[in-house]
């Protein structure tokens, strides 16, 4: 079940994650991050398919994006080490 | 569970000064993600330029030196011919490489410096508060040409990518954009080429990234994605200019398009 | 190795080669175009680096990013081309990097003329560009003591991490002379690389040769670490030279490169007609010898400075020598040379005031 995980503190609340998201998943929070901007957050995480298109837009490096193993092979985009 | 998308390892920790939803962010990435994925980072040096990415070396673990304004590729001409081995590249803005430093990037890609070169086009001056550039559009409010950017005084915006394949050096001259996530991605894949391309000494290589700078063209981050697509795109068409390994061709002004799929 | 007859750019030139350095980036302008002539040949003989750079913006830039990388490297130009190195060289200096500087000093101001002249000595010894920062300035006098001190400045670069300038006239470009290349000073004891040249972080902390501190108080920092090596500068790195001063002369010049030169001349003839003339000779002309210049003028009391420019160093032996002695001035401009009869002439009305 893919997932990501927006680093709350270090999102400038710029949104471009939730233009970017194909599922229409990703809104902004009520509350404000220590910096005061209000920041991304998941809204149905049921539905996330693991696409990684929020981590591509997103310029602050705050989105980490978990998946299973076969996923990564259909994108041709992460190169994680090889062991 | 496995982490499909981390921040790169030549990048550190510290967060950006840059403002929200400013493209330079995900540039940076690309980059750091290319140097990573080709093992690069510590023979990498990087030059960084005068404008908003005057502090880049903040962002990435390696080597780096600070250029005056307009003159990286005079530096990376200098540190890559004393030290072929490193692997060379300077990032640049509008003001950096096409209006102070226009002699010093024509010179170094006439001359086939193996060095990278990565060029931020979002048509304005950031850090200096929204002067025109001379890639800004015509019509282009900015705080120099408060009522839009007139042809007729200040000429139409400079495309670079279409300047710089007209010499006759080999080079890799390629414009790409990250207003959307398949045209991020695919700069990224044209950044790597470049450096890649370098690894292998084989010629100049430089790639135009359009990007937007929300806070200088008045708008929310995801309207300037909008514009970049709207106004920018049909003047600086997207695709690859000039390839080490294509035959020369007659109408070099017409970029080869990302796939040939994507050709009419 | 045998003297050999060069012309002063192309032993200035060779004297880099020698010195080990292997980097010369450089625009032409006259009258220092042989070095860059003579490089692109002998350069690539010793697997080095040449590249004729598209400005003098070029190539002090190109400098700046050799020098980053550790390798030796300098550049030469003259007057016009240096006002468009400042830039760079105020950059390398806050950066604190080694490279060398060749001011073949040509007329000035603005284009000028293409004759010797000695017109850049505030721009050297004052900075030159912007910001808080020197140049070892050092000032040859014959082809030989250019080559000899080109080799120092690569170990003076290094050792204080700051860009050196030479300064040399039209004259010591030009002519001719029998030069004998010396092995160059020993390179040891210099702050190791590791902790500053930009060579890929591989095994150590990266590092960053930057100039920008927007801290106010890491800049003042920056400053006061700069101040220190120019401290030091003061106690060691004074270097001049004296001539005829034991014959109890009756009048002391000061005046150094190519006019020192003639200088001695005038004072050899006026020897023979029984006026005895002392000289007194910078060789480093930042930092400057004001104890040693006030020490001699004080046991003399009349002094004359005489440079081919409009009056320069004359206002640095003005402060040296005190207010209650006047310095006088002679000197030409427009690439004028004075002859050593013009300079006797000068001598003699000085000496009768």
């Amino acid at each position: 079940m893919p997932s990501i995980h927006v680093d709350r503190d270090r999102c400038k609340g710029c949104e471009l994650c939730n233009d970017a998201c194909p599922q229409g998943i990703i809104g902004m929070s009520k509350q404000i991050n220590v910096k005061g901007y209000f920041y991304a957050e998941v809204t149905d995480p049921g539905r996330c398919i693991g696409c990684m298109l929020c981590a591509v837009m997103c310029p602050d490096l705050a989105i980490a994006v978990h998946g299973t193993a076969v996923q990564y092979r259909l994108y041709d985009y992460f190169q994680p080490q090889q062991p | 569970m496995t982490t499909l998308f981390a921040r790169p390892e030549s990048m550190s920790e510290r967060i950006t000064h840059y403002c929200p939803g400013c493209t330079h962010g995900v540039i940076h990435r690309l980059v750091g993600e290319a140097i990573d994925e080709l093992g690069i980072a510590d023979r990498s040096v990087g030059i960084a330029p005068v404008g908003c990415s005057v502090l880049i070396y903040n962002y990435y673990n390696i080597d780096f030196q600070e250029a005056p304004h307009g003159r990286a590729p005079a530096l990376a001409t200098g540190a890559k011919r004393a030290r072929p081995d490193l692997i060379v590249f300077t990032y640049q803005g509008d003001g950096d490489l096409a209006s102070i430093g226009t002699n010093e990037i024509i010179h170094a890609a006439n001359r086939g410096e193996k060095i990278t070169t990565v060029f931020v086009n979002n048509a304005i001056y950031g850090m200096t508060g929204g002067q025109m550039a001379p890639t800004s559009m015509p019509g282009q409010v900015t705080t120099t040409s408060p009522r839009g950017r007139d042809p007729a005084l200040a000429g139409f915006p400079m495309r670079m990518c279409e300047m710089l394949s007209t010499l006759r050096t080999p080079a890799y001259i390629v414009r790409g954009s990250v207003h959307t996530p398949q045209l991020a991605v695919q700069t990224k894949q044209a950044i790597r080429r470049a450096f890649e391309l370098q690894m292998e000494k084989r010629c100049f290589t430089f790639v135009e990234v359009l990007s937007t700078c929300p806070t200088n063209w008045g708008m929310t981050p995801t309207k300037s994605l909008r514009w970049l697509q709207d106004n920018m795109l049909p003047y600086y068409p997207l695709g690859v200019f000039k390839d080490p390994d294509q035959q020369e061709r007659g109408d070099g002004q017409v970029p080869t398009p990302w796939r040939d799929s994507d050709a009419k | 190795m045998a003297k050999k007859l060069m012309k002063g750019n192309e032993a200035i030139g060779e004297a880099a080669i020698q010195a080990g350095c292997r980097n010369y980036f450089a625009y032409p302008i006259t009258p220092q175009s042989e070095v860059a002539e003579y490089l692109s040949r002998r350069m690539p003989e010793v697997l080095g680096n040449f590249v004729q750079a598209e400005s003098e913006l070029g190539a002090a830039n190109m400098v700046f990013g050799a020098a980053a990388t550790g390798e030796l490297v300098f550049t030469t130009s003259s007057s016009p081309g240096i006002s468009l190195m400042a830039e760079a060289i105020s950059y390398i200096a806050g950066a604190q990097l080694p490279a060398v500087f060749v001011n073949i000093v040509r007329g000035g101001p603005g284009l000028g003329g293409i004759l010797p002249a000695q017109s850049d000595y505030f721009q050297a010894t004052k900075g030159g560009g912007h910001g808080d920062y020197r140049l070892l300035v050092l000032a040859p006098a014959t082809v030989q003591e250019a080559v000899d001190l080109m080799m120092l400045s690569f170990q003076l670069a290094n050792k204080y991490r700051n860009p050196v300038m030479i300064l040399g006239d039209g004259m010591i470009g030009q002519m001719m002379e029998p030069v004998e290349f010396d092995p160059p000073p020993p390179m040891h004891g210099l702050p190791p690389k590791d902790t500053w040249a930009t060579t890929g972080a591989k095994g150590r902390k990266r590092n960053i040769a930057h100039s920008l501190f927007l801290d106010p108080e890491a800049l003042e920092n920056n400053n006061h670490v700069l101040a220190a090596k120019y401290e030091q500068w003061q106690k060691d790195e004074i270097r001049y030279a004296t001539y005829n001063l034991d014959n109890n002369p009756k009048l002391l010049v000061v005046a150094y490169g190519t006019m020192a030169r003639i200088c001695s001349t005038a004072i050899d003839e006026l020897k023979q007609q029984g006026v005895e003339v002392g000289l007194f000779r910078p060789i480093s002309l930042y930092p400057f010898p004001s104890a040693a210049i006030c020490e001699c003028a004080r046991k003399i009391g009349k002094v004359i400075s005489i440079e081919m420019s409009m009056g320069q160093m004359v206002e640095d032996v003005q402060a040296a020598v005190g207010h209650d002695i006047h310095v006088d001035f002679f000197g030409r401009a427009g690439g004028i040379v004075p002859s050593p009869d013009e300079v006797v002439q000068a001598l003699k009305a000085r000496l009768q005031a």
